[in-house]
């Protein structure tokens, strides 16, 4: 660290320190005291259900893909627990500005599953979708959406409006000036925004060491004027806990907070891409031991919380409201061409009517 | 009515619409306590407090950025560029979100947002603060881009910017800010954002321009009109879109066209126009369109600016072959 090059008789004026958090074990033990919110075996079943809902819907969405029936889909293989605990502390006014890997939340906060096939099948219509009107769409470049976060926070602020804008970006964001800007904003405006960095080791082929110098995410934080903290981001119950804390600061007028949440891509970067290429199999190998849904049902199994009955009866439902969904969006016809104007502007300026116009033409013709 | 300088007629129609509208916010470098670099936002934060127009951290992204999420919300931000040549942080904010916002979503999100960003050379400004490449902006779908050419136009059209409920990039040519004056009433009305403007009629060429470079060109037209031609002088004040109905008509009575624009020739605004009426309007015309505009190099620093922006003489010569044209 540069700090040691510096003459040690120089007086301290600031230290800092990034704490790390997490509460189930890799193999489902206690690793320390479980937060409040955890004797409620409901909701530990239900964040359960969401990230198995999640996993069968991701694997079904790649095999519509490989079949030419869907567009590039980006799955949450491994990494399941962030978005889902983190929407799992929100409330229906919070504003979610997702990435586009945070197909968990979106289904947390009331999305449905055709409107994201709609989306990655290549139809603007999935963005008009059942969850929060006020929640944003999924954003693909990358990390830009933290300037807007901070926007709505500030606007929660300027209103007095006891509500939290929750951001999520990949690790490969953080490296992004638009992260940066938002955070430093934010802090200097001690906004109610919470900032989730889903560490999972690759930026598509470039890993966290090429990625940053820093020794955590989560330290990002403190040159902004907030903490960061780090969490098991493959332990639904940390995420979940961290979640609920830093939303809670954030609407009671304390400010920022920024979660850096590690865990691992164990799927491809997106269907584009073949992760083989940049990393070793022993090293997801290992990664499968850390996974958020068999962490969690070994807790859940071992607490006599969860059967195997349920398991199967889960599975099976899983796969009837996912089969339903397919359906429903292989039945959704594409829009009427001429239609890429509609919501252009707010009114279709007069000069851009022909081109309109020739496209209906076209189609009737 | 009182008459007033460009920046001091965007002061008015700010302050006018932060009256009027407790959504509208205004953000930027220096705009708070200093008022603006230019003055453009003097006293603004006295009388709407520093929540409502606020002195954001040096970061253009941010700026345009914190503008969507605003605007996504329901708050109407004005957001200001201290300058053009730093806008370009903000391309990313406008091309992927601001334009697209009301489209991708459907409906379900807005961007009623507004950047302002002085516009053009010619105040001998340090590098990089005198640019002029609003062709870029208006390559962008789903946004309006407009650039007043007097104290007047820039009321009445940045209140219509500042209401409208899409996004709209705002261009004040700073080398009228103080040079241009002329009489506003702070009524609160408002001009269209999709109609050119007939700055002078004529019935032998037609003078297309927009920004600063009018004030060139109404000067090249009283010279034009010494030598018997009558030249007519369109403002076309909104780039995008564009009044494409004005601009034909003018053409089908003079038959001929020279337009002006500081920026760079190639891919300049001017060869959308000239594509526009070789298009539309080729039966009308009696001479190719042509362009005077600034040259295909980096605009030059202060001591050659005055080279590279159009003269009066460039378009009088310029106006005087189109005319000659059999």
């Amino acid at each position: 660290m540069a700090s040691r090059r510096v003459n040690q008789d120089l007086p301290v004026i600031a230290r800092f320190e990034v704490r790390h958090r997490n509460y189930l074990a890799p193999d489902g033990s206690i690793a320390r005291p479980l937060p409040a919110f955890a004797s409620d075996a409901n909701l530990l079943i239900a964040l359960y259900r969401a990230m198995v809902l999640l996993r069968l819907f991701d694997k079904k969405a790649v095999a519509l893909q490989r079949t030419g029936r869907l567009g590039t889909y980006a799955v949450s293989l491994g990494q399941e627990a962030v978005s889902v605990g983190i929407a799992s502390a929100m409330r229906e006014e919070d504003v979610l500005l997702p990435s586009y890997r945070d197909n968990g939340a979106l289904l947390w906060r009331g999305v449905k599953l055709e409107e994201i096939l709609l989306f990655w099948g290549g139809d603007e219509r999935g963005n008009c979708f059942s969850g929060p009107l006020h929640d944003f769409p999924f954003c693909v470049p990358v990390g830009s959406q933290a300037p807007h976060a901070a926007g709505v926070a500030y606007a929660f602020k300027l209103r007095k409006e006891p509500r939290v804008a929750v951001c999520l970006f990949g690790d490969g964001a953080t490296s992004k000036g638009d992260v940066y800007e938002a955070m430093n904003f934010a802090g200097v405006h001690k906004l109610p925004v919470v900032f989730v960095a889903t560490n999972n080791q690759w930026a598509i082929s470039v890993p966290l060491r090429l990625q940053t110098g820093s020794e955590t995410l989560a330290q990002k934080a403190i040159a902004a004027g907030f903490a960061g903290e780090q969490v098991d981001g493959s332990d639904v119950v940390a995420m979940r806990a961290a979640a609920e804390e830093a939303i809670a600061a954030a609407r009671d007028g304390k400010g920022p907070h920024f979660i850096e949440a590690v865990t691992y891509r164990l799927g491809d970067h997106t269907t584009s891409d073949d992760a083989s290429r940049y990393r070793s199999a022993d090293e997801v190998q290992a990664h499968w031991k850390e996974e958020p849904i068999a962490r969690l049902r070994a807790y859940l199994v071992g607490q006599k919380m969860w059967s195997k009955a349920d398991e199967e009866r889960l599975a099976t439902e899983c796969h009837e409201r996912v089969e339903a969904a397919v359906e429903r969006y292989l039945a959704t016809a594409p829009r009427r061409p001429e239609t890429m104007f509609d919501h252009l502007y707010a009114d279709l300026p007069e000069v851009y009517t022909a081109q309109r116009r020739e496209l209906a033409g076209e189609h009737d013709a | 009515m009182p008459e007033v300088t460009l920046v001091e007629a965007v002061n008015l129609a700010l302050g006018r619409a932060m009256e009027d509208d407790p959504d509208v916010v205004v953000l930027g470098e220096d705009v708070g306590v200093n008022g603006g670099v230019f003055r453009a936002t003097a006293g603004l934060q006295k009388r709407f407090g520093a929540e409502r127009v606020l002195d954001t951290p040096l970061a253009e992204l941010l700026i345009s950025g914190l503008c969507v999420g605003m605007a996504a919300q329901g708050l109407k931000p004005v957001g200001e560029i201290q300058f053009m040549g730093f806008i370009y942080p903000c391309l990313d904010q406008l091309v992927n979100h601001a334009s697209r916002m009301r489209n991708r979503t459907q409906g379900r999100l807005t961007c009623p947002m507004v950047l302002r960003t002085p516009h053009g050379a010619g105040i001998r400004a340090p590098e990089h603060h005198s640019e002029s490449t609003e062709a870029m902006l208006a390559h962008i779908p789903g946004l309006r881009v407009v650039i007043p050419s007097s104290p007047e136009r820039a009321y009445g059209l940045l209140l219509a910017a500042i209401r409208d409920p899409d996004p709209v990039v705002f261009l004040e040519p700073t080398r009228l800010y103080r040079a241009a004056k002329g009489e506003v009433q702070d009524d609160g009305e408002a001009l269209p954002l999709d109609r050119a403007f007939v700055l002078r009629e004529g019935r032998d060429i037609t003078l297309i321009g927009w920004g600063a470079v009018l004030k060139e060109t109404m000067a090249a037209a009283d010279a034009l009109s010494a030598e018997g031609i009558a030249a007519e002088v369109i403002d076309l004040a909104t780039l995008k879109p564009y009044d494409e109905s004005t601009v034909l008509g003018s053409i089908a009575k003079t038959g001929r066209c020279l337009i002006v624009h500081e920026a760079a020739h190639t891919g300049g605004f001017g060869a959308e126009i000239a594509a526009f009426i070789a298009e539309r309007g080729l039966s009308s015309l009696l001479a190719p369109v042509t362009r005077v505009t600034g040259y295909d190099t980096v605009i030059p620093m202060a001591r050659l600016e005055q080279y590279y922006m159009p003269s009066v003489e460039r378009i009088v010569t310029g106006a005087r072959k189109v005319c000659q044209f059999s």
